[in-house]
């Protein structure tokens, strides 16, 4: 297995979202594409947002009350609170018009603005997954580029096969692993010990302490995407004249890899990374569960188990609104980064 | 009977494929285990008769460790965990398999649509395929699984509408180089229409690279699936191998040390996605010989 790209996560695959030809267009008109693509997204995410709570099959107020003793006089009650015994278009309005507002609706098992739930949990949230995707960066370029430089030696096979296994690891499962191994000196759920009123720096270290096992398990199923695409990113550098010249120049073996091979092999990561962003936040959520992390992966956990529509509805349109935003980021910085799709 | 010169050059082609997977040993080993996994998925009603895992039937106390009787101990329930693991199986391979093969079927469809038209037809669809790439696919296919009816059939249609995406877009591209070759062009000076085109010239070529995107796709349509079961949205009447580390957290069994519950269940997960990924890469590079020796 020395070579593995989930295929996936083959780069040229994954790399430029749309295949359309956007080399030689000047830098506006690529642009106003690109931020075209990205509002039309939104849009759909927002559509969808609302259709899949009220045209699928399931009866939103039916799957919210199941499993409980409701009379059909609460349902009907439910319904109209919802504004679900009005005309579709008629509710699609408002919810564009709240949405506009920053309105998300009201959660029903919390009883509280589901924007205003979602803005106090978007914080520990952006910690989690913040501190973990720079580990899982960092980590999974440094170990792809020596892997690369040293291909099929005993090295290469054993990053790349282990990445492989955690790659097919579910984070859940990991998460309940490292509970089980490290939950005596660790601590296992939240954000803070409850009741110890710590402030300054022992409020850092006592976060920090809590932030250990689920970093670890999103950094361990999260950087073999990394590792493969620097991998193979720099494998295809490896071959090239310019690596040859740099020799002859009489670089050594490191110099060549750290000063020439590298920076063009980051070029490609660049843009997995911003697209596979958006995707660990969506990764927070079993981690959130396992480890009671009072963030947003959580709070859909919550809404889903409740089931609280309205709150889910909030966390769907956030998660993936942030993703597609991101996606546009990443073909942002791809064009500013490539200079050879900046000439005209 | 004397063979047709086609059929007996089909015979030796696939011979060759064969014997160039089989040269690949990770593919080997997995493909030999997953035919252990599935069998023991399909004679588990032998094997462990249902009612022997019935929470009003059992005598054994829960928690229990490993022991001559129960070689994996007891759930929180007091079932075997063996047992539950065998009947877990089924469900794990029922859904992979399944919601790969509606996935595949979305995505090769609407990647060959989106390749073979032009204009508008095209630019929709090439826009829905970016919209469902870009998607977080867990956080919609945890949404349609809240909003659906509980059961094995809305995992497998969550997983299905939300995975095929990245397939529509290797066939897209696919299915633009074939419709550059000279022999599609003369198919079409003959008179070939749109259906016949695609029908007889595409779809046989980009089979074989849906094929081992396939074997893929399986491994990973078992991790979504545990992933929901854990998530509480399966169906809660069957076992299944997420469902057993739900009720692993939801009891404590992790914080207290119960690992004969919660190491198996992880352990299976791996394992067949491992198999999955190892015959769906040796399958990839019999398909592509370009990545063959890399």
């Amino acid at each position: 297995m020395s070579d593995a790209v989930p295929s996936a996560l083959a780069p040229h695959e994954a790399v430029t979202p749309s295949d359309e030809p956007i080399r030689g267009a000047s830098l506006g008109r690529y642009l106003a594409t690109k931020a075209l693509g990205a509002a039309i997204s939104l849009l759909m995410v927002v559509v969808l947002g609302f259709f899949a709570f009220r045209i699928l099959p399931g009866d939103p107020v039916l799957s919210m009350t199941r499993g409980r003793m409701v009379t059909p006089e609460e349902i009907a009650r439910l319904r109209r609170e919802f504004g679900l015994d009005q005309p579709l278009v008629v509710q699609f309005g408002r919810y564009l018009a709240d949405l506009t507002r920053g309105d998300l609706g009201t959660s029903f098992f919390y009883n509280a603005p589901v924007s205003r739930l979602i803005a106090e949990r978007a914080g520990s949230t952006l910690l989690l997954t913040g501190t973990a995707a720079v580990i899982s960066i960092v980590l999974g370029l440094w170990l792809g580029q020596r892997a690369a430089w040293k291909r099929n030696s005993g090295f290469d096979k054993a990053t790349t096969g282990l990445a492989l296994v955690f790659w097919s690891v579910p984070t859940f499962w990991l998460g309940l692993l490292l509970l089980m191994a490290f939950g005596g000196p660790l601590p296992t759920g939240g954000m803070i010990t409850p009741g110890l009123n710590a402030t300054g720096f022992a409020y850092v270290v006592d976060v920090a302490r809590h932030l250990v096992l689920p970093v670890a398990a999103m950094v361990a199923v999260t950087y073999a995407q990394y590792l493969m695409t620097m991998r193979s990113s720099m494998l295809e550098e490896m071959t090239a004249d310019y690596l040859t010249t740099a020799r002859a120049k009489g670089l050594n073996e490191d110099g060549v890899r750290t000063k020439h091979a590298v920076p063009n092999a980051l070029l490609p990561t660049v843009t997995i990374i911003f697209m596979t962003l958006g995707h660990l936040i969506g990764g927070a959520i079993t981690v959130e569960t396992v480890f009671s992390w009072p963030g947003l992966g959580y709070l859909t956990y919550q809404a889903l188990s409740a089931p609280d529509l309205p709150l889910l509805q909030g966390t769907f349109v956030v998660f993936s609104s942030i993703v597609v935003i991101m996606n546009f980021l990443a073909d942002l910085v791809y064009r500013v980064l490539d200079p050879r799709l900046k000439a005209a | 009977m004397a063979e047709s010169a086609v059929a007996q050059r089909r015979r030796e082609r696939a011979t060759e494929s064969w014997r160039e997977f089989a040269s690949n040993r990770g593919g080997l080993i997995g493909l030999i285990l997953l035919v252990i996994v599935v069998a023991l998925a399909l004679l588990a009603p032998v094997l462990v008769p249902l009612s022997t895992l019935d929470v009003t039937q059992v005598t054994a106390m829960p928690n229990e460790p490993p022991s001559g009787q129960h070689l994996l101990g007891t759930d929180p329930f007091g079932r075997d965990v063996l047992g539950t693991l065998l009947w877990g199986s089924r469900i794990s391979l029922l859904v992979g398999f399944t919601a790969t093969l509606m996935s595949m079927t979305i995505g090769t469809t609407v990647g060959m649509l989106a390749g073979h038209f032009g204009g508008w037809v095209q630019q929709v669809l090439l826009r829905v395929i970016d919209f469902f790439i870009v998607i977080p696919s867990l956080v919609l296919a945890i949404t349609l699984s809240t909003v659906l009816e509980r059961g094995v059939w809305t995992i497998i249609i969550a997983i299905g509408v939300t995975s095929w995406a990245g397939t529509a877009r290797i066939v897209r591209s696919q299915t633009l180089t074939i419709e550059s070759r000279p022999y599609v062009e003369r198919a079409t000076a003959l008179g070939a229409g749109d259906g016949h085109l695609l029908w007889w010239h595409v779809l046989p070529s980009v089979m074989p690279l849906v094929l081992a995107n396939t074997t893929l796709a399986v491994g990973s349509a078992i991790i979504s699936e545990s992933t929901l079961s854990f998530l509480g949205l399966g169906d809660p009447t069957v076992f299944s191998w997420g469902s057993m580390l739900k009720s692993a957290l939801d009891t404590g069994s992790a914080t207290a040390g119960f690992w004969w519950f919660v190491l198996p269940p992880g352990v299976a997960i791996v394992l067949v996605v491992l198999c999955f990924t190892l015959v769906g890469r040796a399958l990839e590079a019999v398909v592509n010989p370009a990545l063959r020796g890399r």
